[in-house]
C-alpha cells in the first residue's frame, strides 16, 4: 500500500516536473517555431502551432544582412573573457573571506551584493565618459572589464559558499605537508571545488552572454555581440516577427546547446552542500 | 602622347587621393524597411565615393537612448545617425549636430518639402536632411464601408463620420472591429495618436506662457469621445496597441478603418502579407466639426551628422548620397516605385512613374496638411504637431500618455487622467524653470 502511494506521489511529482519545464521552456519553443514561418503566418490569428509550411527563408535573410560570425565571436570573447577574470579575481578573494574571515567579511560580502541594487543606467554616463577618456568605447576589453565588475559580487558570494563547505583541516594538512598558499590554493581547494567553480563559470557565462544594456550601450560597430544583432531585428513600424525570432534562436543557440550538456555538472554545482 | 600621360597620370592621382581620404563610416539607424533597402544598397555609395560603411542598427527606443549618450558625451561612436524630427531641432540648437549649410548644388536642397525642412531646421538652418517622411491618414476596407452603406467622403471626414462608420463596420461575431487605433502607452506610440487628434479638437498641450492646458474642455472632449469610440467599435485590448499590433489586425481584416503612419499604406497593400491588399481606401486624416485642422501628425527619419565625428566631408557625403534624387531613382530601379523612400521630396511627386502608386498623392496630402509651426487651433510657443520640441516632452508625455492608456483599460475615468496629467506637467515644467 505505502508503496503504491510512493509511486503515484513520484509519477504526480514527475508530472507536475514536466509542466513546469514545459510552461518555462514554451517562450523559447515558439521563438524556435516562429522563426521556420513566414511574417504571414508568424502573426495568424489563432496562431499556428507545428502544422505550416516550414520556411528557412528567415535564416537565408538573416545570415545575408548580418555578419553572424562576427557578433557570435563577440559574445564569446566578452562572456568567456568576463567570467574568466572574475572567477581569477574571485577564488583568492572568497579563499581569503572563507578560510581567513576577519572582523568584517560578512559585512564586506553584504556590502559586495548591495552593488548589484544600483540601477545600472544610473552609472551609464560616468562609464561612458570614462570609457571615452580611455579609448575603450566599443572595444571587447571595456566590454570584459564592465561585465566582470557587474558580475564579480555573485561570483565571489558562489565561490565563497562553495569553499565554506570544505573542512579547514584539508587546508591545515596541506600547509603541514608544506604546501604555499598557491599549491593549496591551485592544487588542494581548487580540485575539491570543481563542482562549484564549474557551475559558478557556467551561471555567469549565461549571465554575460545575456546581458543587454551594457552590451547595447557600450557598443557600436566594432565589439557588439548577440544582443545588439537581436535588437537590430526589432522593429516598432513594420511586423518582422519571424526574421526577428530567427535571430533570436541563432543568439540563444549557443549557450542553449552549452547549457544542456552541462546541465548535470551545473545543477551538482547548485546544489553543491545543499542537501546533507 | 603627353596628353594621354597627362590623363593616365591624373587618373592614377584620383586612384591615390581616393584611396588615402577612403573612410569607413560608422552609421546608426533603425529597423525600418526602407532603413533596410538603404544597407542593400551602400554598395553604390562605395562605388561612387570609395567610402565604407559599418551598420548600427537598433530598435528605434534602443538607438534613441544610444545616439543621445553618444551626442551629449561627444563620444563619436557613429559619423551619421538617424534621428527623427524631435531630436534635430533640439540637438541643433545645443550645437550637437553638424549644421547641413553646405550642400551640395546638385542636391538641390530647395526640393526637400517645406514642411520637412521646416521640422528639421533650427533658425533657418538644416540640421538633418530627411531619408523618408510621413504623416498620418486613414486606411480604410472599401469593402466594408459599401456594405455599410456609406462612403468616405472627399478631403477630411469629421470625427462624427468616422464613429459613426465604425460603428457601422463592426461586427464582433466576425471578429471585425470597425476601427483600430493606438492606445499604448509611450510618447511616440498611443501619445502621438492622441496629441495629433486633440489638435483637431482644440486642443493644446501648452498655452503660449507654458502653461499646462489638461484641464480644458477640449482635451476632456478629445479623451472622452476616443474612449467612447474605441469602446463601441475597437478591438479588445485597444489600451495596449501600437502600431505593429494594429498593422497585423488590419491586414487579417480584422479593422474596418485604421489612421496612423502612411508608411503603413505600402505594408497593407501587400499581397505577400495581406490579404485585403486589394480593398483599402485611403483618406485624409478626420477633423472636428467647426475646425480648420485635421487629426494628422508629421513625422521625418533623418540623417544627422553628429559634432564629435572625425569623418565629417565623408559622413556628409553618405547624407547627401542617401537623401538624393538619384537615390530614390536608384530604389526605384531595384526594388519599385513603391517602395521608395516617401514624403522627402517634392521632385518625387512630380515623378509621373510615382503618380502610379496608389497612395503617393494621399501621403503627399497629409503631409502638406499638417504645419508642425502652427499645429493648434490656438496659438502655441512650441514647434511640433504631434510633440512639443523641449527636451522634457519625452518624460512627460510618456508619463501623461500611461495615465491615458489607464483610462483606455478602464483602470480610471478621463476626469481622474487629465487632472492627474495637469499636476505631473505642471510639476515638470516648474522644475525645468518654464
Amino acid at each position: 500500500m505505502a508503496r503504491a502511494v510512493t509511486t503515484q506521489r513520484k509519477a504526480i511529482n514527475t508530472a507536475l516536473a514536466w509542466a513546469i519545464g514545459l510552461l518555462i521552456f514554451f517562450p523559447i519553443l515558439w521563438t524556435i517555431l516562429t522563426s521556420f514561418k513566414t511574417e504571414a503566418t508568424a502573426i495568424a490569428d489563432p496562431p499556428v502551432f507545428f502544422f505550416f509550411d516550414w520556411t528557412l527563408e528567415n535564416y537565408g535573410v538573416v545570415m545575408e544582412r548580418s555578419n553572424y560570425g562576427k557578433f557570435l565571436w563577440n559574445s564569446i570573447a566578452i562572456a568567456g573573457g568576463s567570467t574568466l577574470l572574475g572567477v581569477i579575481i574571485a577564488v583568492p578573494a572568497a579563499w581569503s573571506m572563507a578560510f581567513v574571515p576577519g572582523r568584517r567579511t560578512k559585512d564586506i560580502l553584504l556590502w559586495m551584493l548591495s552593488t548589484k541594487m544600483l540601477p545600472a543606467v544610473g552609472v551609464l554616463y560616468p562609464i561612458y565618459l570614462l570609457f571615452i577618456k580611455l579609448g575603450i568605447l566599443d572595444s571587447k576589453i571595456g566590454l570584459i572589464i564592465v561585465l566582470m565588475l557587474i558580475n564579480l559580487p555573485i561570483i565571489v558570494w558562489m565561490l565563497y559558499t562553495y569553499f565554506r563547505e570544505i573542512p579547514g583541516e584539508i587546508l591545515e594538512a596541506a600547509r603541514m605537508d608544506g604546501a604555499g598558499l598557491k599549491e593549496e590554493i591551485i592544487h588542494v581547494l581548487t580540485p575539491m571545488a570543481l563542482p562549484g567553480i564549474a557551475s559558478t563559470v557556467l551561471l555567469n557565462l549565461i549571465l554575460a552572454w545575456n546581458e543587454a544594456f551594457w552590451t547595447l550601450n557600450l557598443t557600436a560597430a566594432e565589439a557588439a555581440p548577440l544582443t545588439a544583432f537581436i535588437a537590430s531585428y526589432s522593429s516598432p513600424e513594420g511586423l518582422f516577427f519571424a526574421k526577428l525570432s530567427a535571430a533570436s534562436t541563432m543568439a540563444i543557440a549557443p549557450i542553449l546547446i552549452l547549457g544542456w550538456f552541462s546541465q548535470k555538472q551545473l545543477v551538482r554545482g547548485l546544489t553543491f552542500g545543499a542537501v546533507k | 602622347m603627353y596628353l594621354k600621360n597627362a590623363l593616365r597620370a591624373a587618373t592614377a592621382l584620383t586612384l591615390v587621393t581616393t584611396a588615402v581620404h577612403a573612410e569607413t563610416l560608422t552609421i546608426a539607424t533603425v529597423n525600418n524597411g526602407d532603413m533596410i533597402r538603404m544597407q542593400g544598397l551602400t554598395d553604390d555609395f562605395t562605388e561612387k565615393t570609395g567610402h565604407d560603411v559599418e551598420w548600427v542598427t537598433l530598435e528605434e527606443n534602443v538607438l534613441r537612448q544610444r545616439v543621445t549618450t553618444d551626442i551629449t558625451t561627444k563620444g563619436g561612436a557613429f559619423d551619421v545617425m538617424t534621428i527623427g524630427m524631435y531630436e534635430t531641432p533640439i540637438w541643433g540648437a545645443n550645437g550637437w549636430l553638424v549644421p547641413l549649410d553646405d550642400l551640395s548644388e546638385e542636391y538641390d536642397v530647395d526640393d526637400i518639402l517645406p514642411a520637412m525642412a521646416g521640422g528639421l531646421s533650427h533658425d533657418g538652418t538644416l540640421y538633418a536632411a530627411p531619408f523618408y517622411g510621413e504623416s498620418s491618414m486613414i486606411m480604410y476596407r472599401t469593402d466594408l464601408m459599401e456594405e455599410a452603406g456609406l462612403e468616405m467622403p472627399e478631403g477630411s471626414p469629421t470625427w462624427s463620420f468616422i464613429r459613426e462608420a465604425a460603428a457601422a463596420m463592426t461586427d464582433r461575431d466576425a471578429d471585425i472591429n470597425g476601427i483600430c487605433l493606438r492606445g499604448k502607452a509611450g510618447w511616440g506610440e498611443g501619445g502621438a495618436l492622441i496629441t495629433a487628434m486633440s489638435n483637431s479638437f482644440g486642443a493644446r498641450w501648452f498655452d503660449e506662457n507654458w502653461q499646462p492646458q489638461f484641464d480644458t474642455d477640449a482635451w476632456n472632449e478629445t479623451l472622452t469621445f476616443f474612449t467612447e469610440m474605441m469602446n463601441e467599435s475597437g478591438p479588445a485590448g485597444y489600451a495596449t496597441n501600437g502600431f505593429n499590433e494594429n498593422l497585423s489586425l488590419f491586414q487579417q481584416g480584422k479593422c474596418g478603418m485604421w489612421i496612423d503612419a502612411t508608411v503603413a499604406a505600402s505594408f497593407v497593400t501587400n499581397p505577400d502579407d495581406s490579404t485585403v491588399a486589394d480593398s483599402v481606401g485611403f483618406a485624409l486624416a478626420p477633423h472636428k466639426e467647426g475646425i480648420d485642422k485635421n487629426g494628422n501628425w508629421l513625422w521625418a527619419w533623418a540623417l544627422g551628422i553628429p559634432a564629435g565625428t572625425q569623418k565629417e566631408e565623408a559622413a556628409k557625403a553618405f547624407v547627401e548620397w542617401a537623401t538624393s534624387k538619384d537615390y530614390i531613382e536608384l530604389v526605384a530601379e531595384n526594388e519599385g516605385w513603391a517602395n521608395v523612400p516617401p514624403g522627402a521630396r517634392t521632385s518625387l511627386y512630380e515623378n509621373e512613374n510615382y503618380k502610379d502608386v496608389p497612395f503617393a498623392q494621399m501621403t503627399l496630402d497629409s503631409i502638406l496638411s499638417a504645419d508642425p509651426n502652427n499645429p493648434t487651433v490656438d496659438p502655441v510657443p512650441y514647434v511640433g504637431v504631434q510633440f512639443a520640441a523641449i527636451p522634457e516632452f519625452a518624460g512627460i508625455a510618456t508619463d501623461v500618455s500611461q495615465e491615458f492608456s489607464a483610462v483606455y483599460a478602464g483602470q480610471q475615468s478621463v476626469e481622474e487622467a487629465l487632472e492627474k496629467a495637469q499636476a505631473l506637467t505642471t510639476d515638470a515644467m516648474e522644475a525645468a524653470g518654464y
